[in-house]
């Protein structure tokens, strides 16, 4: 069995990731973002940029290469920094059932 | 999505010649080309943008377009066999890898539009189908039991047209308890229609009503062998073993044995009528048949035991495109990097409307010395045929944790994903799991262009392989150091003679692949005092082969040992083009230290760090390049992941040839868990793999000198030239590559050094 992302143990580590979203990350990070991105089957999460350096979305791409890309329209974003906190906080209720209701930025709104 | 692409039919071409490109529109009836000087294809607006000079040709202005496709997949032709109206028996050893795949074709003789001749196949589940085409329509008989995924099975199909009669005989050769898989079937189909009969015979595929060939067969096929008259599934021990059987050659209509000229495209048909097939596509021979044994692992050696050849569905040779422009080069072009920039409107958050099909154009042959410039870029063509549409982001999972971040898709990317039939990289496998060992330029390389972003490059620019290149592209043509480019297939070709009138080489930022011609010619001319500029990291790694039958492809047997995303099955080791042993050079007694002083040591995706000055800087030998550079910590910028050491390093080791006085004149530091030793550097798999434990994980930037008054410098990092341009390319890494571009330039001698044991 490998480690289970535990709620209150890595909560700590939230905070961490929306400051700084790409490396280098601490070992507790690592082994949160390790554990998120372990692929089970399922579809991969990937970025799509529409635009390089200005326009990225959120795609899903399946298991079996003969379907359909699905891509996520609705909600874009200007940085990858942003779609990665986006990634996150969806793999966090999935792992803990918790809704991370953060901005990516504290002067978002 | 990409709207338009295309391929040139040559990597390498002189002023004055003429290239063919062969353009796919996927819109509209025209497109407009232009042909540029690629100086800069990062479009980072961190960075110094995008920089095309417009060079004009005869190719300016508008051309028609049409959408043009990629019939993929390997398969053997042999027209010389007669329409077979009489009775026939077809034996063959048959190791199917894609079982789940409907509708395969093992050999036919099948007219798509009358629907009329034999198709011997295999269905989905992996049963081996008999199809006859009779004036009331096609009829089938499906063997009752299955072939396993993987395994060897002698077949024998025993067909009579006239009477409509099937008998399908399937033998394993390595029966399992509780595995059914042998039997020995007759049935009742329908006659095959008289009228029209079909003559050639296909292997592996079969010819379609449009003109494509499709029905492809994925697995390994061995001795298939066609009898006139109606034979017992025992006659093929007697077919397959000496002597032959005088009785049975006289009923011979054909038998292949893929054994012979193994680096060709025939397929040689040892019976009397030398009904010889032709291969399309490029399927990987040299392959273990199914009495290998492991007494032998050159095919060389022991040809009896190498008779498959293993097809794929999803094989590539050369897409065929029709041309779209054939562009005159100037007389005067200068050596370098160009492109024809075809476009077919604007892009938009939806599409990418225009392409950068890239190409080299070198200088000219038996240009004197003293005509050219004294620099030459030896630019990597080998690495990026290798790479070439280098898919594991979507072929492979696991991608997004070895990156460290999301996985990045361009409309590139997502044009890939749609159209497996571009054909994979020497990274990818193919459809049935095993290993692409041939990668081909005769196709559009959607990452063998400027403004490609990586899914594989350091976050920031996300440049790898062609497009980091350009980052060198850029300063030279900043700087204004005049140079050559040299591509590898010129100095594989060439030899020696391709680099022997320059002093000073530059390599790319990720050299990694390279033929035995190549390593030669290489060493050569270091041996003889040339100044060796390594700009990279993970250099000199893979030997690859090249072969005349196939020109324009190239080899790669991922074998014992190294970072490999597939690995070669046991016995098939040795390369089909040239029969030489492949792998790692490091593994055939040529380590990368031995050519360049460091060799291979980590690698890691997520962030790039930096150099710290080392002891042997302030050594006298060293002072040229160190000149204006007083800081102790080196690169810590850049576009590709934020500093010069990073992607992939290397490092010193005297044990595998790095030379005793070597100095080491500075190392990274501050890498990641995620930065690792590769594996060729271990035994038993050890706890501390990442940079942050590990002090082996770090890029040693070295200088030593040739017995020849020569020297190589080396950066050992793919990431360094990220950060040529930061600060309007005034920064410790554009300076130390200036200084020691301009000692290597000078013609003084380097001074041969006393080693001290």
């Amino acid at each position: 069995m490998v480690y289970r992302i535990d709620a209150e143990t890595d909560r700590t580590y939230i905070e961490e990731f929306r400051v700084a979203p790409i490396a280098p990350h601490s070992p507790g990070l690592q082994r949160v973002l390790n554990i998120m991105r372990l692929w089970r089957g399922g579809d991969q999460f990937i970025l799509i940029a529409r635009e390089e350096f200005a326009d990225y979305v959120i795609g899903r791409m399946p298991p079996d290469r003969a379907q359909p890309i699905v891509i996520e329209t609705d909600l874009s974003f200007s940085t990858r920094e942003e779609a990665e906190w986006e990634l996150f906080r969806r793999r966090w209720r999935q792992h803990t059932g918790e809704d991370i209701n953060q901005p990516f930025r504290d002067e978002v709104s | 999505m990409l709207k338009i692409t295309g391929y040139p039919d040559r990597y390498s071409a002189r002023a004055g010649e003429q290239i063919d490109f062969k353009v796919s529109l996927e819109e509209g009836e025209t497109f407009q080309a232009r042909l540029v000087r690629v100086v800069h294809g990062d479009c980072n607006p961190d960075g110094p943008g995008l920089k095309f000079d417009h060079v004009p040709s005869n190719a300016d202005g508008h051309h028609p377009g049409a959408p043009q496709r990629i019939d993929a997949g390997s398969y053997l032709v042999a027209p010389a066999v007669p329409a077979l109206a009489a009775p026939f028996t077809f034996y063959a050893m048959v190791w199917p890898t894609l079982v789940r795949r409907d509708d395969q074709t093992i050999i036919a003789q099948w007219d798509p539009v009358a629907q009329a001749g034999w198709h011997i196949g295999l269905a989905a589940g992996g049963f081996v189908s008999v199809t006859l085409g009779g004036a009331q329509g096609p009829a089938t008989a499906r063997a009752p039991k299955p072939m396993l995924e993987r395994h060897w099975y002698a077949l024998c199909v025993a067909v009579d047209p006239v009477a409509g009669t099937v008998r399908i005989a399937q033998r394993p050769i390595t029966p399992y308890a509780l595995t059914d898989d042998d039997f020995d079937v007759d049935f009742d189909l329908v006659p095959t229609a008289p009228a029209e009969p079909v003559s050639g015979v296909s292997i592996a595929g079969c010819a379609m009503a449009d003109g494509s060939v499709d029905r492809h067969f994925d697995g390994k096929i061995d001795r298939p062998i066609v009898l006139a008259g109606l034979h017992a599934p025992t006659t093929h021990d007697r077919l397959l073993n000496p002597p032959a059987d005088p009785t049975l050659a006289a009923q011979t209509i054909a038998h292949w044995d893929f054994s012979r000229q193994v680096e060709t495209r025939q397929a040689v048909d040892i019976g009397p009528y030398g009904r010889h097939g032709q291969l399309e596509n490029l399927p990987t021979r040299a392959m273990k048949g199914w009495n290998w044994d492991g007494s032998c692992h050159d095919w060389r050696q022991k040809p009896e035991h190498y008779g498959a050849i293993h097809f794929h569905s999803d094989d590539v040779y050369d897409a065929n495109w029709r041309t779209s422009v054939t562009l005159l080069l100037p007389d005067d072009l200068p050596s370098g990097a160009y492109a024809l920039h075809v476009s077919c409107g604007d892009s938009d958050v939806d599409a990418t409307r225009e392409h950068y099909i890239s190409f080299f154009v070198v200088p000219p042959r038996n240009a004197p010395k003293g005509s050219r410039p004294r620099l030459a870029f030896l630019a990597p063509t080998c690495s990026y045929i290798a790479y070439a549409n280098h898919a594991e982001h979507i072929t492979a999972r696991g991608v997004e944790m070895l990156m460290n971040r999301m996985v990045h898709f361009g409309h590139a990317d997502l044009y890939m994903y749609d159209h497996p039939e571009l054909g994979g990289s020497l990274y990818d496998t193919h459809a049935d799991g095993s290993g692409v060992a041939f990668s081909s330029r005769l196709r559009p390389v959607l990452n063998f262009s400027a403004r490609y972003h990586s899914w594989l490059g350091g976050h920031g620019s996300a440049l790898y392989q062609y497009n980091a290149d350009t980052q060198l592209f850029d300063w030279l043509a900043e700087k204004g150091f005049a140079y050559d480019v040299i591509t590898d297939e010129d100095l594989h070709a060439d030899g020696l003679g391709a680099i022997e009138n320059y002093d000073v080489i530059l390599t790319g930022t990720h050299p990694e692949y390279h033929s035995t011609a190549m390593w030669d010619a290489m060493k050569a001319w270091i041996d003889r005092g040339g100044r060796l500029m390594y700009m990279g990291g993970n250099g000199w790694y893979w030997r690859v082969a090249f072969s005349e039958h196939w020109p324009g492809a190239m080899e790669l047997r991922r074998a014992e040992d190294g970072i490999r995303p597939w690995i070669a099955e046991p016995g098939e080791y040795f390369h089909a083009f040239g029969g030489e042993y492949g792998g790692l050079w490091r593994r055939i007694g040529r380590a990368p230290n031995v050519m360049a002083g460091v060799g291979f040591i980590a690698q890691g995706f997520d962030f790039s760090s930096y150099f710290r000055r080392a002891p042997d800087a302030d050594n006298p030998r060293a002072a040229f390049i160190f000149d204006g550079v007083d800081d102790d910590i080196i690169g810590d910028f850049g576009l590709v992941g934020g500093g010069a050491a990073g992607i992939e390093l290397d490092c010193i080791t005297p044990e595998l040839g790095s030379p005793p006085h070597i100095l080491r004149l500075a190392s990274s530091e501050g890498h990641s868990a995620m930065m690792m030793l590769v594996n060729e550097e271990f035994g038993p798999v050890p706890p501390n793999l990442g940079g942050d434990q590990n002090d082996r994980v770090r890029a040693d930037m070295v200088f030593w000198e040739t017995l020849a008054g020569g020297a190589v410098f080396a950066t050992s990092s793919i990431a360094w030239c990220g950060s040529l341009s930061h600060n309007g390319y005034d920064n410790n890494v554009s300076q130390i590559t200036e200084n020691v571009l301009r000692r290597f330039l000078d013609p003084e001698p380097f001074p041969v050094v006393e080693v001290t044991p």
